[in-house]
């Protein structure tokens, strides 16, 4: 995503040079590899017959190491599908929306006040600019959710100051 | 068992009201998530596997048997309506419906999907009664080799062998694989990649993964590309019923998709997108009226539908028989048996025969009220559709983060289901599939265990893979499987994503 950032239309490009985005892919699985490896040696050893829990580890990172090579491979040839232009703000929008969600939860702000963090950023992404009315609907809509969840399915969402006042 | 004493047996619990109210509710739930555009089966199932905890798992699963049938039937409304395929299996109603939509002839085309839809899927789910049996009788005699070994030969299939690329396929399983290792190994008691983070212990639930590479991950996707393209919903127009020429230039389609669509999905091969595809160009060759393929032929929408339902209800035959799931939303089923503590295979056929035979039932219920239920009901649907995106994208990850929070309330799993989201975007920018990162998850696990207890029976001697004539066999068919689409180039036609 990186070396891709930049937003407006430009075309797909011809690709024919070397892929940066390629070689982060095939540096990632590498990276992988070596956790899955790193993880497993710390197993302590077991006197068991066949295979003990540090072995398939070994085996998976085996195949990401080679995947990561022939990724490598198809980035350096520039033979990775072509990609469309991609506009980079609506997306980080959604993501400041999953990071308020998080961050209402872990703080005790309850379910609808997260939900609806959530709801308005993911709908300003998506090109709607009447944030008051948006917040509005959020609100009413996560509430019902709430009060079904809690009253007719009996299954408990986490509450904060809002869910105590209902 | 006598396989229609077993089916009657299933008929009596599936007609319980209880039962047939599950049945009800999960294939209405069913179709009005799989008509939002982007939203497949798959995701439906995972979306809704929340909603099910408090039931029986008999309730449950006859609710998950409505869910799947709808979601399909919702997807190819939308494929022909919006022309937006939830799922590549929809791509080739989309190509015909869509243009038959635009000629006015929407009704037609909904019709032919749906008649299509539930004559494969009756026949289908016949298949699947007797097969299933057979297969049964068959698997009771694998050793832990032989699952093994056939657990590869659906790794290979579902990443390698029909995907467009074989390295970026089996990229995406091997993701799926090591994120399996997480957790306590179930024989030692060890905790592998927790890092010391106690939610992890437990492992990757199926369900954050499922949910945030298909639902966050597909909102981040359609959010980045927006300015590229204009959905534009087709109104239904004239009447809904068909005529007695599209009845004739239809049954014919219907079969053939069935005769298509089931075998194939029975293999371990898994996915719609192949039977839909050779149905559609089957057709294409047949057809009396060439000249209307492109630009809305009533055979290439009756044909493909017919095929798409009749290998869903196909790839039951290998997730009930053997507990060995081909495709994402195969995948997604088992996680709901999981969650009951339930394992699909030979064992649960002969222990729960009142579970599975009353699933099996379940399935021809679900299949006739969708045919009662949906063409009266297209009104709702198309209003459904017709959700401003902005309201429509924000209200499914309310929806998809809504699952997490009331299945595990953590900053943890949360963190998780929004990172799987960011890998999907990825994975969707940079064209990996999807559907092996989710079924490496969850058939991981049970390939390593089935393989240690081999090694462990056979006092860690490797050779015991090849000394079974089963394992070597299936091993062998991975192997080429596996080398397939390096020697031969254009397998890759049947693209093998699905979501």
């Amino acid at each position: 995503m990186s070396s891709e950032g930049a937003p407006g239309d430009r075309p797909a490009e011809p690709a024919r040079h070397v892929d940066r985005a390629g070689l982060v892919i095939a540096a990632g699985l590498a990276a992988l590899a070596a956790v899955l490896v790193w993880d497993a040696s710390k197993l302590p050893a077991t006197n068991m017959y066949g295979m003990g829990p540090e072995a398939m580890p070994v085996v998976i990172a085996v195949g990401l190491v080679l995947l990561a090579i022939g990724n490598l491979f198809d980035a350096l040839r520039g033979k990775l599908p072509p990609r469309e232009s991609m506009d980079a703000k609506p997306v980080w929008l959604i993501l400041i929306g999953l990071a308020l969600l998080i961050g209402i939860i872990g703080f005790g702000g309850g379910f609808i006040l997260a939900t609806s963090a959530l709801f308005v950023t993911t709908s300003a992404a998506f090109g709607r600019r009447a944030v008051f009315a948006d917040t509005a609907i959020a609100l009413v809509m996560t509430t019902l959710i709430y009060l079904a969840f809690d009253k007719l399915l009996t299954l408990s969402l986490p509450a904060g100051p809002l869910e105590r006042l209902l | 068992m006598d396989t229609f004493a077993a089916l009657a047996h299933g008929m009596a619990v599936a007609v319980q009201p209880m039962n047939l109210l599950y049945a009800l509710i999960g294939v209405f739930l069913g179709t009005a998530v799989g008509v939002l555009p982007g939203i497949g089966p798959a995701l439906t199932v995972a979306l809704l596997l929340p909603v099910t905890y408090k039931l029986d798992p008999g309730g449950s699963l006859i609710m998950f048997a409505g869910i799947y049938y709808g979601g399909m039937y919702g997807g190819s409304t939308t494929a022909i309506l919006i022309n937006t395929p939830g799922e590549s299996a929809s791509m080739a109603t989309a190509l015909e419906g869509n243009k038959m939509a635009k000629a006015g002839r929407g009704g037609p085309a909904l019709a032919t999907s749906a008649i299509g839809s539930f004559v494969a899927g009756t026949i289908a789910t016949i298949g699947l009664a007797f097969l299933a049996p057979w297969l049964v009788d068959f698997a009771v005699r694998f050793g832990p080799e032989d699952y093994f070994a056939l657990m590869c030969v659906a790794f290979v299939t579902v990443s390698a062998t029909f995907g467009d690329s074989p390295i970026r396929g089996l990229t995406s399983l091997f993701i799926g694989l090591a994120l399996g290792l997480v957790g306590i190994d179930k024989l030692t008691g060890q905790a592998r990649l927790a890092f010391g983070i106690p939610e992890l212990l437990d492992g990757v639930e199926v369900t954050t993964l499922a949910v945030g590479l298909f639902a966050v991950g597909e909102a981040l996707y359609v959010a980045s590309r927006r300015h590229h393209t204009e959905e534009k919903l087709e109104p239904v127009r004239g009447s809904l019923w068909m005529t007695k020429e599209d009845w004739r230039r239809s049954w014919k389609p219907w079969l053939r998709g069935t005769l298509f669509g089931f075998p194939i999905g029975a293999l371990p091969a898994g996915g719609a997108e192949i039977p839909t595809f050779l149905s559609y160009s089957t057709e294409r060759r047949l057809t009396k009226h060439p000249e209307e393929f492109g630009k809305g032929a009533i055979e290439g929408v009756a044909g493909p539908e017919a095929a798409n339902n009749a290998s869903a209800a196909g790839t039951l035959v290998p997730l009930l028989t053997l507990g060995l799931p081909t495709s994402a939303t195969a995948a997604m089923m088992l996680a709901g048996f999981q969650q009951y503590g339930l394992n699909p295979g030979p064992l649960l056929f002969a222990e729960r025969p009142d579970l599975v035979w009353g699933l099996i039932a379940s399935l021809f219920i679900a299949n006739g009220m969708l045919l009662v239920l949906n063409l009266p009901l297209v009104g709702l649907w198309v209003r459904l559709l017709a959700i401003p995106q902005p309201w429509l994208y924000a209200g499914i990850l309310v929806f998809a983060t809504m699952g997490t929070i009331a299945a595990k309330p953590s900053v943890v799993e949360l963190s998780m289901l929004a990172a799987f989201g960011v890998m999907g975007f990825l994975m969707r920018r940079f064209d990996f599939p999807i559907a092996p990162v989710v079924i490496g998850l969850i058939l991981g696990p049970i390939a390593e265990s089935q393989l240690r207890r081999a090694l462990a029976i056979s006092l860690g001697d490797p050779m015991v893979l090849l000394q079974s004539p089963m394992s070597a066999t299936l091993l062998g068919i991975a192997l080429i499987a596996l080398l397939a689409p390096f020697v031969l180039k254009g397998l890759g036609r049947f693209k093998a994503n699905e979501d």
